[in-house]
């Protein structure tokens, strides 16, 4: 039942640029599965292993301007810049993680802030590299690639680039459910519960965390790089810590801990805005008091609610134990 | 002076973090609307400096309150990722709704005390000292308030131990909501301040908030005189950094200690170790 389903979304997701021409609709499909990945990645840590990081964008940020800068300084291909600036974004994750992690809750969180903060500084000023204020641009696509039964493919129409970046969403989706359905995502899921009781079971759970938080790191660059060669273009502005709030934000409405929840909570945050054009600056207004009213009615975002309540009802009663564990 | 803003910031925010144990995200905004409100107490209504400030203060107490009741009573029992959540969403629609009535352009508070004063040797202008003063007077008011009155060692009970200031008969909503009041007036009499000093925009808040997350962090969270020694430690950095490293990246030393402090010592200097 559920492999059908997840066959029946895959192929309406392929076969989508067959029906859908328009230029727009791509670009904001594109976009979603970026915020997508990245807002996975977040789900690693925060939903899975209950490390609230508010530095994604940071890892975000360094992933796009070492892919980048690896194809532009370096003449680096894509497909080697793009795994090479997710390293890159891992290693910092690493580094910045084993100072950060050695805090709890709220600390943590603004100990990774004050990290995205810098990161963000150092990218604003260090003009022989980043160029500053100025950005980067003219960002090279990915080179053309030979595949089987398809042939040469570039990476010129929007098409090409939507499913470029559906490989990569359902690459990352398929990792996170490995990783979360392995003994690994049962240590991740103990250490989220209580970090004394892993620790009474010989989990060595400053270690885990730190491995979380790298894999974590790597999705964010991962998505960085898409995100640098889709746009062409990217600024101080990639790493801003307005962006980590905004993945923080796609994961709660779609649902903290579910593989679907930043998903959905991606194509929502990304579609309203645009259906609101109209409001012009009280979007925001609207959108701040959006987020409250669902922090406070729908707790566990629309997954959850999904999950606790609709689905049930659907299934009828028996089948309340498909509910995942939560807090 | 500047490290009288963050002294200030950090008081508020330790004082709710002591109380609520939220990162409250919109406490920037909050230093913004102050900054706003005074500025329209001045220049629109031509009321004296120091009585706008009151006002201000007075003025977003309220508001503090009520966020308080709407937003933070309502998810007080769930994770606390939430509460975090809608403080972010907080700070959202208080920019939003400063942008809606101010506009988005720089202001300018219409005048200060612009006099200089020589004082052994060095100039500074009269605004900044009085800025210095008033803080004092507020940081000794505050400290005699939490020692002194019955109101103030409610508050610490709270802080300590909810349940059991719940036990002996304290009545914790009010407290909360109360602590919350005098956390949010201290933004404003901060913002109202250094109003004269720099711009007013409906963004200002960000950097002060993330600075007076450094500080309490630096003091320890929940630790008042944490809060106000690690807040001038922060100026002085800054300033010192700023003048003999780089003033571009005087911004970055505020963040580098950050690490540094959570590095050696995650719960701050004045930190009590980690509750629960």
């Amino acid at each position: 039942m559920k492999r059908w389903a997840i066959i029946i979304i895959l192929i309406s997701l392929i076969s989508l640029p067959l029906f859908v021409q328009a230029q727009y609709p791509l670009h904001l499909l594109i976009m979603v599965g970026i915020w997508s990945i990245a807002a996975s990645s977040l789900n690693l840590i925060l939903g899975y292993t209950g490390q609230a990081s508010l530095g994604h964008a940071a890892f975000f940020g360094i992933g796009a301007y070492a892919s980048a800068l690896l194809m532009i300084r370096a003449g680096f291909s894509f497909w080697l810049a793009m795994p090479l600036a997710s390293l890159i974004a891992a290693l910092f994750g690493f580094l910045i993680g084993l100072p950060a992690l050695r805090t709890r809750g709220g600390y943590f969180a603004i100990a990774t802030l004050g990290f995205n903060l810098i990161v963000t500084i150092i990218i604003d000023h260090w003009e022989a590299l980043t160029q500053g204020g100025a950005g980067i641009s003219g960002i090279p696509k990915p080179d053309p690639l030979l595949l089987p039964f398809v042939g040469k493919v570039a990476f010129t129409t929007m098409a090409a680039q939507y499913y470029l970046i559906l490989f990569f969403l359902v690459v990352t989706l398929f990792l996170t459910y490995r990783i979360v359905h392995s003994l690994v995502g049962k240590t991740y899921l103990a250490i989220r519960g209580s970090e004394a009781l892993a620790e009474s079971l010989g989990i060595n759970s400053m270690w885990n965390k730190i491995v979380s938080f790298t894999i974590s790191a790597f999705f964010a660059g991962l998505a960085g790089a898409l995100y640098a060669s889709y746009h062409g273009f990217i600024s101080p502005d990639t790493s801003n810590f307005h962006i980590s709030f905004d993945l923080l934000i796609y994961l709660l409405v779609g649902g903290v801990a579910t593989l679907p929840g930043p998903i959905i909570g991606a194509i929502i945050m990304t579609i309203i805005p645009e259906t609101l054009q109209f409001l012009l600056e009280y979007r925001i207004i609207f959108y701040g008091s959006f987020l409250i009213v669902i922090v406070i009615f729908l707790p566990r975002g629309l997954v959850g609610l999904w999950l606790s309540s609709l689905w049930p009802r659907i299934r009828g009663r028996k089948n309340c134990l498909m509910v995942p564990e939560s807090k | 002076m500047i490290g009288s803003v963050y002294s200030l910031m950090a008081l508020g925010l330790t004082l709710i973090y002591g109380i609520l144990h939220i990162p409250n995200f919109a406490h920037g905004n909050k230093y913004m609307l102050g900054a706003f409100i005074s500025l329209s107490l001045v220049a629109i209504w031509k009321i004296n400096y120091w009585l706008a400030i009151v006002i201000s203060m007075v003025v977003l107490a309220s508001i503090g309150m009520l966020v308080e009741r709407l937003i933070y009573r309502p998810l007080h029992d769930q994770p606390h990722i939430n509460s975090f959540i809608a403080a972010i969403g907080l700070l959202l629609l208080l920019e939003g709704i400063a942008f809606a009535i101010w506009g988005g352009e720089w202001q300018r508070f219409p005048f200060a005390y612009t006099q200089n004063i020589h004082f052994f040797g060095i100039t500074i202008t009269l605004h900044r000292v009085l800025v210095i003063l008033a803080t004092g007077a507020l940081i000794v008011f505050l400290q005699i308030f939490i020692k002194k009155t019955s109101w103030g060692w409610a508050i610490e009970a709270v802080a300590q131990n909810r349940e059991g200031a719940h036990l002996v008969g304290i009545n914790v909503p009010f407290v909360t909501s109360l602590a919350f009041a005098i956390g949010t007036a201290l933004a404003a009499a901060a913002s109202s301040l250094v109003g004269p000093v720099y711009l007013i925009y409906p963004a200002m808040g960000s950097l002060p908030l993330i600075k007076a997350f450094v500080v309490i962090i630096m003091g320890g969270m929940g630790s008042l005189p944490g809060a106000v020694i690690g807040g001038y430690l922060l100026g002085l950095i800054e300033s010192l950094a700023g003048g003999y490293i780089s003033v571009i990246y005087a911004d970055l030393f505020a963040f580098a200690v950050l690490v540094i402090v959570l590095a050696i010592k995650p719960t701050g200097l004045f930190g009590k170790g980690p509750e629960g």
